[in-house]
């Protein structure tokens, strides 16, 4: 018996060397783009020892703020453009947070006509894709002077307007709460909406949570539609429109360490906020999944 | 169906049985709306329906029937250019749009109108029976109580109708007409084509769209089985791996993954295709340390870029995955592990007999999200290659490595060939349901649904 075990804890042992090798192995590839992003942030883009497009090695041969500087000197809109992802994410993630509990709530706690056709009617609405709209929406939005210059209330105007759709986690999460809580406080004579603020909004912290961090993070790699809306002024561009012409278009050649710069500008506040709230990303995600 | 007709049977009964049954209030409410309500002493109700009506005169006088009367032809008067001034004439898009708007409207005006008269029944029967009418405070109070639904839904009803329906509608019109390039508005004029596009594209190796379409939907698919199953199985993978008894610093190897995600896609992939391309990183190093001659064509060999995009996306997928997968493994229950292992089995057998079958149960309906997720999965094509490749042998600036969603988006922007991307959106539309349909009725976890609530 005493020999068994000895000879399985070797195994177990051997076992684990294997899984920490894995392990230590993945981490280096999930880490690697990081880590060059980071590198590649701080060479040196004066011409006499290094420059600023893409080279074959990844330690720059001289360490440098220049292209932080350059971000921050005003030669291009680098500032505004942040701004403006950073309040449209902040406006998408209030006004996306309010329609969903909203369509949630109605839709797991009240019983009315229509409501499973709305349901469905909305699940199909869901399988068309996204871009399919895009010139119509274009043209709803330079109706209402939205777009070029107001490309930024246009586009928030247009990721709140439609997100009550994305109702599915938030209503699963509030099928979970227990509806004889309602009961009693609608015994106790309690109007719905009393209910809904004072009694299920203050239960569902982690599942506003997660809805408010999810619309958050949209914005920020917000690419198509914000390019097509906001075309060709450059004021109202936002970060992925603007930095990655540095990438693609090649009147840009050697931007190639700004966007990196940029990049890491942009990625730093976001992932060290994501990060904070992982553990309701976590929640909802796995709720999300299990519900379907 | 047949439900629905023997419905509608019974509602038209019944307004005849109102108009018949009714007094004059409930008549005369069949022409002016909320009249009814309004002698009743309903105010709010009574002028709810009658500012409905006012604004649905309004709306026809002022715009509707403009742009209804001709819908049918989307205009016919062409815009021209007299003395170096230009004469627009009709402009087919707006009267698309609004004509459609106005048929949605007449559509909501009668249903007000049923409604109406329902309210004028109701009221009048509950009269006739020595009941009294609620106050008009509890009509409105009503709304943040037993009709609390219609407050909170209207917003986003609304919302979801004028920036998703309306344009929907308006796109699928559009599948069935010439609008494109040549036809653009307000210069040109563009019309109803009838079934043309669809036939273009669907006539099989005919014609040069029908074969792009082709090879564009099967790389479409292959890549969203690859994209959802890869990382799928890969994510438990690593998951099992991380959860492993003995593992230490478990949250440090989650952080690192979950880096991935909380990082702007934009920032990351941008980055991993430069560390791709024939002068990045990746080759750089294989050719200094002497392992490759020449760059390997990680972007500009057709075959190579798709499977690299397929590894690229595993990078991405399976953090998701792992946190879905990290989470559901410890709800499986332990002793069915314990029992297992007394019988002798493997940590293989355990695996497909116990971990397999559960997670597939419970994971169905997120797998066939993840799918049709995947079908659309548009940054992480467009921000690796934008799908280049570009190929001779595609039309419409299609590339190798484009989805249906990315070709989709080319139609638009560069090609600004409209009706086309009409009919792509379609398409996208009909693989995604019949996919969806398909697989939900055979997941056992859809089945006995309501054993969860």
């Amino acid at each position: 018996m005493e020999k068994k075990t000895a000879s399985m804890k070797k195994k177990q042992r051997t076992g684990n060397i294997i899984a920490y090798a894995v392990l230590i192995v993945i981490s280096l590839i999930w880490l690697f783009p990081f880590f060059g992003l980071i590198m590649q942030s701080f060479r040196s883009y004066n011409p006499a020892v290094e420059y600023g497009g893409m080279v074959d090695y990844i330690i720059p041969k001289t360490f440098s703020l220049d292209n932080y500087r350059f971000l921050f000197s005003g030669e291009t809109n680098f500032l505004i453009w942040y701004k403006n992802t950073l309040i449209i994410a902040v406006f998408v993630s209030i006004g996306q947070t309010i329609f969903i509990l909203c369509v949630s709530y109605a839709l797991s706690r009240m019983r009315f006509k229509g409501r499973t056709l709305l349901m469905r009617f909305w699940l199909v609405l869901g399988m068309f894709p996204g871009f399919l709209t895009m010139i119509c929406l274009y043209f709803l939005l330079k109706q209402f002077g939205l777009t070029q210059a107001g490309a930024v209330p246009g586009l928030i105007l247009i990721s709140v307007a439609s997100s009550g759709m994305g109702y599915y986690v938030c209503k699963g999460y509030f099928d979970t709460l227990p509806v004889a809580l309602d009961e009693a406080a609608r015994i106790d004579g309690a109007s719905r909406s009393r209910i809904f603020f004072t009694l299920t909004i203050p239960l569902s912290k982690p599942i506003i949570i997660y809805t408010a961090l999810v619309a958050f993070m949209a914005p920020w790699c917000d690419y198509v539609f914000a390019s097509y809306v906001a075309f060709g002024h450059d004021k109202s561009y936002n970060v992925a429109v603007a930095l990655q012409r540095w990438i693609w278009t090649n009147d840009y050649q050697g931007y190639f360490t700004r966007f990196c710069a940029g990049g890491i500008l942009i990625a730093v506040p976001v992932t060290i906020l994501f990060l904070f709230l992982q553990k309701y990303y976590v929640e909802g995600v796995t709720g999300g999944a299990v519900k379907g | 169906m047949k439900r629905f007709f023997a419905s509608l049977f019974r509602d038209i009964g019944d307004i005849f049985v109102s108009f018949a049954d009714g007094d004059g209030r409930t008549r005369l409410s069949y022409l002016i709306f909320g009249y009814g309500q309004l002698r009743r002493g309903q105010l709010v109700k009574g002028l709810s329906y009658l500012a409905c009506e006012l604004a649905f005169i309004w709306y026809m006088i002022a715009f509707g029937w403009k742009y209804l009367s001709k819908f049918s032809t989307l205009g016919t008067v062409e815009t021209t250019k007299q003395h170096r001034v230009t004469v627009y004439g009709d402009n087919s898009f707006l009267i698309l749009l609004f004509g459609l708007l106005t048929i949605i409207l007449i559509g909501i005006f009668i249903l007000a109108w049923r409604m109406n008269i329902r309210e004028n029944r109701r009221e009048e029967l509950l009269l006739r029976a020595g009941k009294t009418l609620p106050s008009n405070r509890k009509v409105l109070g009503s709304l943040l109580d037993e009709n609390f639904d219609k407050t909170l839904l209207a917003l986003p009803v609304l919302g979801v109708f004028i920036f998703t329906v309306l344009p929907i509608l308006f796109m699928i019109c559009v599948a069935f007409t010439n609008y494109d390039k040549s036809h653009q508005s307000p210069t040109n004029l563009f019309t109803w084509v009838g079934l043309a596009n669809f036939k273009e594209i669907l006539s099989f190796g005919q014609s040069d769209f029908s074969s792009t379409f082709l090879v564009v939907l099967a790389w479409t698919l292959v890549w969203a089985f690859f994209a959802t199953f890869l990382d799928y199985f890969l994510g438990m993978a690593v998951a099992i791996l991380i959860n492993k008894k003995g593992i230490r610093f478990k949250k440090l190897w989650r952080t690192i993954l979950v880096i991935t995600i909380a990082v702007p896609q934009f920032v990351s992939l941008l980055y991993v295709y430069k560390m791709f391309t024939n002068d990045g990183l990746v080759n750089g190093y294989l050719l200094k340390w002497g392992l490759i001659s020449s760059p390997i064509p990680f972007w500009t060999n057709p075959m190579l870029a798709r499977i690299t995009i397929i590894v690229v996306n595993i990078w991405i997928g399976i953090p998701y995955m792992m946190l879905i997968a990290t989470g559901l493994l410890m709800n499986i229950p332990e002793e069915l592990y314990e029992s297992a292992r007394m019988d002798g089995a493997t940590a293989g057998q355990m695996f497909r007999h116990i971990t397999l079958p559960y997670m597939l149960f419970v994971t169905g309906p997120f797998l066939l999200t993840q799918f049709t997720g995947n079908l659309n999965n548009f940054n992480v094509i467009y921000l690796l290659t934008k799908g280049q490749p570009q190929s001779m042998n595609m039309v419409g600036n299609a590339g190798q490595t484009d989805l249906l969603v990315t070709w989709l988006y080319k139609m638009t922007v560069t090609e600004t060939n409209y009706k086309m991307a009409a009919v792509i959106g379609i398409m996208v539309f009909i693989v995604t349901a019949v996919i969806s349909l398909a697989v939900y009725n055979m997941l056992p976890s859809v089945r006995d649904e309501g054993g969860f609530q």
